[in-house]
C-alpha cells in the first residue's frame, strides 16, 4: 500500500510542473497582454509599468522568478488588473467562500444523490424508482446557468424568502441558492451511478447466495451490496469534489458570491498572468491531490487495483 | 432663514439625533426626506482600485469620487463647482493657473488638506515608479515637463506644479490650455495622503488604513462581492451630506441584477439591452435613459495593409451612407441611443453639431447616393466587394453588425463576413491593423470635443484607422490654444464626413432603473455621468 502511495505521489509532482509550464506558455502566447486596452498606453507609460512588474524580462526568467517567489516566500505575485490586491489576497478572500459552498454542495449531492439512487435500486420499477429517475434526469438536463436565475426569480422576487445574491460573511440565507444550483447536477449523476451499480450488484451471484441463505433484506443491502456498489461512485466523487470546491464561474457570476471561480475565468480574459497562474496552481494541485486520494481509497476498497 | 443657518441647524440636529432623518427637509430644496438614506447599487465588475492615481475603470472612479475630493467637482449639469478649490485665476496666455484652496477641508484623520497634498499626488501620478496607467493624463492636462518626468529624464520635482502656501496651488502648463480647469475633475488628479501611503505602502487603501478627504469613508470591502462607504464626519460639507451609507454590489449578470432590483435589494441598476421600452411602459417612474458622452462607430483600416477598395473614399462614404442609423437605434437597440453622423456627440459641452451634408438627407437619398458612389468607384451588385467586419464578442455588437451587414448587402451588394474576437485579441487585431472594418466605441475623458477629435490625429495612439490628414492635424493643434475652437472642430468633422475613415453610427445612452425616491437627485443631465453620493438623497414617498 505504501509503495502504491509513493508511486502516485511521484507521478503527481511532474504533472504539476508540466501544468505550470504549459499554462504559463499558453498564457504568454495569447494575443494582447494585461495592459492592452481600448486606450493603448503611450510607449513610455507601458515601459514603466512593465519594468515595475518585471514583464520586460525574458519569459523563462519571468517563470523562474515566479516559481522562486512561490517556493521561497509563498508569494503568488500581484494582480495586474486589481492593483490593490495580491494573488494571495484574492485567494485568502475568495477561496474560503468557494470552499464553503463547495463542501456543502458536495455533502448535499452525496447524501441526497446516494439516498435517491439506493432507494430507487432496491425498489426497482416502483413509483419511487420512477420518481427518482425522473428527478435525476430533470436535474441533469437543467444547466445551472438556467436554474440559478430561476431560483432567484422564485425565492427572491416572487416569494421574498431569500436574498438574491451576495455572501454577507457566509450567512446561511446566502448559501442556500448557490448550493442548490451547484449540487443539483452532481446529485443527479451520483443518484444514477448509485442506482445502476446497485442494481448490477443486486443481481450478482453472491447476493443470490445471501438471499438463498435466508438473510434479511437490510443485511444484504447494507452489509453485502453497498460496498461493491460504491466503487464506481467513488471514482466519480474525486473529480466531482474538485469540481465543486474549485468554484464555479456561473455560481459566482450569478449569485455575486465573491468566490474564486469568477476570478479564475476573468483572469484569462484580463490576461492577469499572476492571478491566472496562482489559481491554476491552486486548483491544479487540488485536482491532482483529490484524484490521488480517490485512487488510494479505491485501492483500499478493491485490493485488485494495488496490483 | 438662510441656507447656512439651516444647514448648521441640520448639522446639529444630526449630531443629536444621529442618522434619523424622519421629518427632515432637504436643506436646499425643502423636499421631505425619507427615513432610509442608504444607497445600494449594482456594479458589473470588481473595481480595479480605490487609489486615485491608480484607478482606471468607471466603477472604481465612482468610488474614488466619494472617498476623495479634487480641486473641482461637477454639479448635476456637469458644470464645475468648488471642491477643495474655491476659485482659480490664470495669466493672460493661460499657461499658469493659480488655485485658491478652502481652509476648512480636512483629511479623515483630522489633518488639513493642503496644496502640498495635490503636489504630492500629481508628482506621484507622473512618477515612473508609480507606474500608473493614467500617467499620460498629466500630458492631457498639458502640465509643464510632464513628458520628461514620465520618461525619467527629469526628477518629479521639475513637474509644473507647486504649493505657494498651504492654500495656494500654482500649476504651470507647457502651453496654453483654455479648458484646463475642466481636467481637474478627473480622479487621477485627486490629492492623496503622503503619510498614510508611506506608512502602509500598497496596503494604504485597505479600509483599516485608508485616509480620505471626501464625503465618505471606506468601511468594508469584500472583493467581487461588496464595497461599503459611510459618511465622513471630517468632510467640510458633511452637514449637507444626506446619504448615510453607500453600498456597491458586484453582480455580473444584468438580468439577475434587474430581478434583485425588482425585489427591492438595489436602488439602481442598468437596464439590460433591449428591455428599455417594456420597462419604460411598466415602470415609467423608474426607467430612465439619458445621453452619454460616448460614440459607437466603425473604424475603417486605411493603412497600407488595407484592401484597395477601402483606400477609395467613395467606397467608404457609400458604406456609411447605406447604414440606416434610425433602424439601429430605434429597432435594434431601443435604449434611447441617438443616430450619429458626426463623431463628437451633440451632448458635449460647448460643442455645436456641424451640419455635415449627409446628416440632412433622407435615408432614400443616402442610399441612392451610396449606389452612385459605388458605381463610380467601379463596384456594385455585379462586381461586389467582399469585406470582413470585426467586433468584440457581445450580443449587442453582433446585433448591430448583423443589421449593418444586411443593409450593405441589400443596398450595395457587399458581401460581409462577420468575425468576432474575445476583447484583448480584438484590441490587438485592431491595434495592429489586421482588420478591414472594425467596431469601436469611445467615451470622452473630459467634456470637451477634443477628447473625441484627437482620435483622428495622425499621431494619436487611439487612431486605429491609421488615418492621416495634415489639415486635420493642424486644425486640431491650433484648436488647443483657441478660446473658441468650434470653427476648427466643425471643419474637422466636415473633413471626416468627406474622407470617412470612421463611420459614426450612434451616440450612447445610459439607461437605468432608479428608485422613484432617488431619481429626483440623480444627475441625469451630467453627460459624463460623474455622480457624487453626497449630492444624492431619497425623498419621502
Amino acid at each position: 500500500m505504501l509503495n502504491f502511495i509513493i508511486r502516485r505521489v511521484a507521478v503527481a509532482i511532474p504533472t504539476l510542473i508540466i501544468l505550470l509550464v504549459a499554462s504559463f506558455w499558453l498564457m504568454q502566447t495569447a494575443p494582447g497582454g494585461p495592459f492592452t486596452s481600448e486606450r493603448p498606453l503611450p510607449a513610455q507609460v507601458l515601459a514603466n509599468i512593465e519594468a515595475k512588474y518585471g514583464l520586460d524580462q525574458p519569459v523563462y526568467k519571468q517563470l523562474w522568478d515566479y516559481v522562486v517567489g512561490i517556493v521561497t516566500q509563498f508569494d503568488f505575485g500581484p494582480s495586474y488588473k486589481y492593483k490593490d490586491r495580491s494573488v494571495n489576497d484574492i485567494i485568502a478572500q475568495g477561496f474560503p467562500v468557494t470552499l464553503t459552498y463547495g463542501i456543502i454542495s458536495f455533502l448535499v449531492a452525496i447524501i441526497i444523490g446516494g439516498a435517491l439512487g439506493i432507494s430507487a435500486a432496491i425498489r426497482q420499477n416502483s413509483w419511487l424508482d420512477y420518481f427518482a429517475v425522473g428527478v435525476t434526469i430533470g436535474a441533469q438536463v437543467l444547466p445551472n446557468f438556467v436554474m440559478a436565475p430561476i431560483l432567484i426569480l422564485v425565492f427572491t422576487l416572487w416569494l421574498g424568502w431569500l436574498p438574491g445574491g451576495g455572501w454577507n460573511g457566509g450567512q446561511w440565507q446566502h448559501i442556500i441558492m448557490p448550493v442548490i444550483a451547484l449540487s443539483t447536477s452532481y446529485m443527479a449523476s451520483i443518484a444514477r451511478l448509485t442506482r445502476s451499480s446497485m442494481l448490477e450488484v443486486l443481481r450478482s451471484n453472491f447476493i443470490r447466495t445471501a438471499r438463498a441463505k435466508g438473510l434479511p433484506d437490510n443485511v444484504i443491502i447494507w452489509r453485502h451490496a453497498l460496498k461493491p456498489s460504491l466503487l464506481p461512485v467513488i471514482s466519480y466523487l474525486g473529480p466531482a469534489f474538485v469540481g465543486m470546491v474549485t468554484g464555479s464561474f456561473i455560481i459566482d457570476a450569478i449569485f455575486g458570491t465573491g468566490g474564486i471561480g469568477y476570478f479564475y475565468v476573468n483572469s484569462a480574459f484580463n490576461r492577469d498572468y499572476a492571478v491566472m497562474m496562482g489559481l491554476t496552481i491552486l486548483l491544479g494541485s487540488m485536482t491532482i491531490l483529490f484524484n490521488m486520494v480517490v485512487d488510494i481509497l479505491y485501492a483500499w476498497i478493491d485490493p485488485k487495483i494495488r496490483l | 432663514m438662510n441656507i447656512s443657518i439651516k444647514a448648521a441647524l441640520l448639522g446639529s440636529a444630526l449630531a443629536l439625533a444621529g442618522p434619523a432623518f424622519a421629518d427632515m427637509m432637504h436643506p436646499k430644496t425643502g423636499e421631505k426626506l425619507a427615513e432610509d438614506q442608504t444607497f445600494t447599487y449594482r456594479v458589473l465588475d470588481e473595481h480595479t482600485s480605490v487609489d486615485p492615481q491608480i484607478v482606471e475603470d468607471v466603477s472604481g472612479s465612482e468610488i474614488v469620487r466619494d472617498l476623495f475630493e479634487g480641486l473641482y467637482n461637477q454639479n448635476r449639469a456637469g458644470e464645475l463647482v468648488p471642491g477643495v478649490a474655491l476659485s482659480h485665476t490664470t495669466n493672460d496666455d493661460k499657461t499658469v493657473y493659480t488655485f485658491k484652496l478652502r481652509d476648512d477641508a480636512k483629511w479623515s484623520d483630522g489633518k488639513p488638506v493642503t496644496a502640498g497634498d495635490f503636489v504630492y499626488a500629481w508628482r506621484r501620478l507622473a512618477d515612473p515608479a508609480t507606474a500608473s496607467e493614467y500617467q499620460w493624463y498629466m500630458e492631457v492636462m498639458g502640465i509643464k515637463n510632464a513628458a520628461e518626468v514620465m520618461s525619467g529624464d527629469m526628477p518629479v520635482e521639475e513637474l509644473g506644479v507647486k504649493a505657494i502656501d498651504d492654500h495656494t496651488l500654482e500649476v504651470t502648463l507647457g502651453s496654453s490650455l483654455p479648458y484646463f480647469a475642466l481636467t481637474t475633475t478627473h480622479t487621477s488628479t485627486f490629492p492623496t495622503p503622503q503619510w498614510a501611503i508611506e506608512a502602509h505602502g500598497a496596503d494604504w487603501i485597505k479600509p483599516e488604513n485608508i485616509v480620505v478627504n471626501g464625503a465618505y469613508k471606506l468601511t468594508e470591502h469584500v472583493a467581487n462581492e461588496r464595497l461599503v462607504r459611510e459618511r465622513n464626519p471630517m468632510y467640510w460639507d458633511n452637514d449637507n451630506t444626506i446619504i448615510e451609507k453607500v453600498t456597491s454590489l458586484v453582480i455580473n449578470d444584468e438580468n439577475v441584477a434587474l430581478t434583485r432590483y425588482q425585489a427591492g435589494e438595489l436602488d439602481r441598476t442598468e437596464i439590460p439591452a433591449g428591455q428599455y421600452p417594456s420597462l419604460k411602459e411598466s415602470n415609467p417612474d423608474e426607467a430612465t435613459a439619458f445621453p452619454r458622452l460616448c460614440s459607437y462607430y466603425y473604424t475603417i483600416n486605411v493603412s497600407d495593409s488595407t484592401p484597395e477598395f477601402l483606400k477609395d473614399d467613395r467606397v467608404r462614404r457609400a458604406l456609411s451612407y447605406a447604414i440606416n442609423r434610425d433602424i439601429i437605434t430605434e429597432k435594434v437597440l431601443q435604449g434611447g441611443q441617438t443616430a450619429a453622423y458626426t463623431f463628437t456627440p451633440g451632448a458635449t459641452a460647448g460643442f455645436e453639431v456641424p451640419s455635415v451634408d449627409y446628416a440632412g438627407w433622407s435615408q432614400d437619398e443616402r442610399n441612392a447616393k451610396a449606389v452612385e458612389l459605388m458605381t463610380e468607384a467601379g463596384y456594385g451588385k455585379d462586381n461586389p466587394i467582399d469585406l470582413t467586419l470585426l467586433y468584440n464578442t457581445s450580443e449587442a455588437h453582433k446585433k448591430v453588425a448583423l443589421a449593418v451587414s444586411q443593409m450593405w448587402k441589400q443596398n450595395l451588394g457587399v458581401n460581409v463576413t462577420l468575425e468576432n474576437q474575445e476583447w484583448k485579441t480584438y484590441l490587438t487585431t485592431r491595434g495592429e491593423q489586421n482588420y478591414e472594418i472594425a467596431r469601436a466605441g469611445w467615451c470622452g475623458d473630459y467634456n470637451e470635443a477634443s477628447t473625441f477629435l484627437d482620435l483622428v490625429q495622425s499621431g494619436s495612439g487611439y487612431n486605429d484607422a491609421k488615418y492621416a490628414n495634415d489639415m486635420v492635424d493642424s486644425l486640431l493643434a491650433d484648436a488647443k490654444t483657441m478660446d473658441n475652437p468650434q470653427p476648427n472642430y466643425t471643419k474637422v468633422e466636415e473633413i471626416i464626413a468627406a474622407d470617412m475613415p470612421i463611420i459614426p453610427i450612434y451616440h450612447y445612452a445610459g439607461s437605468f432603473m432608479i428608485k422613484p425616491e432617488l431619481i429626483g437627485s440623480w444627475p441625469v443631465e451630467n453627460v459624463e455621468q460623474n455622480w457624487y453620493s453626497k449630492d444624492l438623497y431619497k425623498v419621502a414617498k
